[in-house]
């Protein structure tokens, strides 16, 4: 049952060749998908005009509305539920699990996405509500080859440590540079109160968004 | 969460007609107008608020912050808390609006929140956030189970025997200081609201919280212009230091000739059910020496008729303390 139109190709799960270098992500979503495809007869029997293109973990409700998002520079045709987060719709539609969930309840930042460059809790947004707007993630960002400023400074401070609150962590620093602030690690702590780290990184998390701050103010050299 | 249905408003016509179907504005709407969300979605999920219908008024023409001729400001309803409180007028000649905005939720939250949604920011009582507990704002009739209970964050100014609610917001406290107006178009045209007839006291119907009626949509506040002098600052005391509600907190603006304060305008937060504007303060003010003594009575004066609950004893003295603070460093001469 797909929930999604997307021309392009879809790497992971149902890649076979991916099998050798397995995650525990990828592990859960070929479950996901293996009781999904136990229970797809009924499913498929009341929605068969969806065309399925794709084997996705998400089931699509009677009340599915068409949303188009537009997520990392890409376009996605989507039929979903009006009571689907933008956090959900990234994660459980567009598999783009970098976004977390923790409180879900804008509590706790780790759902941080930019909406129009500006950081927002994706947990207290409804997707349908944001049709037209650039929204980046942190999977939009930076990558592993490349990573944004700000991705290679946690790395250098050391600035995590289960690293689950992390990629809200980097979204919040990341619009966080465009923001008034002021130049003190107090500015920085209290613009950066609404992302929790039960780990406690704190001091690091504020040493790697000083050192990009100040990186920036330095002229390059040559 | 409620299944609901979801609808654009591309006009405010229409979407004051549609919500004018709904048999409240209050509690329990089945209509509802939605903005930022912060609030309502949070509600939504705790199956505390069920709409049937929302009415995204994001894309309404109501995200302008402009100059007025008569030198105040007027705010439209969808724009953003962060971007109000940066706004270079408001930092100018309204610091303790910047200030109380800034003082609230976290950076994503303000980015999100709207103004319209912030005057109508619900309470953060755990007893009517929790669906298993009594609430009679919740369920009217079932009982206030704050009362006697978990009543440390709740109010102590304007509470009845039905309900004990703190209203949450630092913006609106800055606003009852400042005099804003709500402009609220209806079925029945337009009209204008000071803040202070806005938010109404629990009395025997808590879950009536403002005079909105079904179909009123706000369209805007305006601010007047700032009093000639006058400096302004918001003070909020809490548990933590950043990302949490008030203890108690206070907006100030006030003006000083020749050592006596000639005019001043006072809000509290934190210790009322509504935005705790005290006139009696201000009367103890106006007039006499800006000194501590003085800034003490008018303290003794705002906290007069404070009732205290089981847990929450401490606040009508730190209020007092937040007052006089925040009055002392409003008049400290440069």
């Amino acid at each position: 049952m797909s929930d999604q139109d997307e021309s392009e190709e879809r790497t992971g799960a149902e890649n076979p060749s991916e099998f050798g270098r397995s995650t525990r992500r990828k592990f859960l979503s070929r479950l996901g998908t293996a009781s999904l495809l136990a229970t797809a007869g009924p499913v498929t029997t009341a929605f068969g005009q969806h065309s399925v293109k794709e084997q996705g973990t998400s089931s699509v409700s009677k009340d599915a509305i068409p949303v188009t998002l537009r997520v990392n520079g890409k376009k996605h045709d989507l039929r979903i539920d009006p009571r689907t987060t933008l956090l959900d719709c990234l994660r459980e539609h567009l598999h783009l699990t970098g976004s977390k969930k923790g409180c879900d309840h804008g509590q706790c930042g780790a759902c941080t996405v930019h909406i129009n460059g500006r950081r927002v809790n994706s947990c207290l947004c409804f997707a349908a509500m944001h049709e037209g707007e650039e929204i980046t993630t942190v999977e939009g960002i930076g990558q592993p080859e490349n990573l944004h400023p700000v991705q290679a400074a946690f790395v250098t401070c050391d600035a995590y440590q289960c690293g689950y609150c992390t990629s809200g962590q980097i979204m919040s620093a990341v619009a966080l540079l465009k923001e008034p602030c002021g130049p003190e690690d107090a500015d920085v702590k209290e613009l950066m109160s609404g992302n929790i780290c039960r780990c406690g990184a704190y001091p690091n998390i504020v040493a790697a968004i000083q050192s990009v701050r100040q990186d920036a103010k330095q002229p390059k050299a040559g | 969460m409620k299944a609901f249905q979801l609808t654009r408003a591309t006009d405010s016509a229409q979407a004051i007609a549609t919500a004018a179907k709904a048999k409240t504005a209050q509690q329990g709407a089945e209509i509802r107008f939605i903005g930022g969300g912060t609030t309502l979605i949070d509600l939504m999920k705790l199956n505390v608020e069920q709409p049937q219908t929302l009415i995204d008024i994001n894309r309404l023409p109501l995200d302008k912050i402009e100059a007025l001729p008569d030198g105040g400001l007027t705010i439209g309803a969808v724009v953003h808390n962060s971007d109000l409180a940066y706004h270079p007028l408001v930092r100018k000649n309204y610091a303790v609006l910047s200030e109380a905005i800034l003082s609230g939720a976290s950076a994503q939250l303000r980015n999100m929140a709207t103004t319209g949604g912030n005057l109508l920011q619900r309470t953060r009582c755990m007893y009517f956030r929790e669906t298993s507990m009594p609430c009679n704002k919740r369920v009217p009739g079932s009982g206030c189970a704050a009362i006697g209970g978990a009543n440390r964050s709740l109010a102590i100014l304007g509470t009845s025997e039905h309900c004990i609610a703190t209203n949450p917001s630092d913006m609106n406290v800055a606003m009852a200081a400042l005099e804003a107006t709500i402009h609220v178009r209806g079925p029945k045209g337009e009209r204008s609201i000071p803040i202070a007839d806005f938010h109404v006291l629990p009395g025997s119907t808590p879950q009536r919280e403002t005079v909105l009626e079904p179909g009123d949509l706000i369209t805007h506040v305006t601010l007047p212009a700032p009093a000639p002098g006058s400096r302004s600052l918001y003070l909020k005391l809490r548990d933590r230091a950043s990302y949490e509600f008030a203890l108690a907190s206070a907006a100030v603006v006030v003006t000083v000739a020749n050592g006596k304060v000639t005019r001043a305008r006072l809000a509290l937060g934190g210790v009322g059910t509504k935005p705790w504007r005290s006139t009696e303060a201000e009367q103890e003010l106006t007039g006499q020496s800006a000194t501590e003594e003085v800034f003490r009575k008018a303290a003794e004066a705002a906290l007069r008729g404070a009732k205290p609950q089981s847990e929450n004893g401490f606040k009508v003295e730190l209020a007092k303390r937040c007052l006089v603070h925040a009055l002392t460093l409003a008049t400290q001469t440069a």
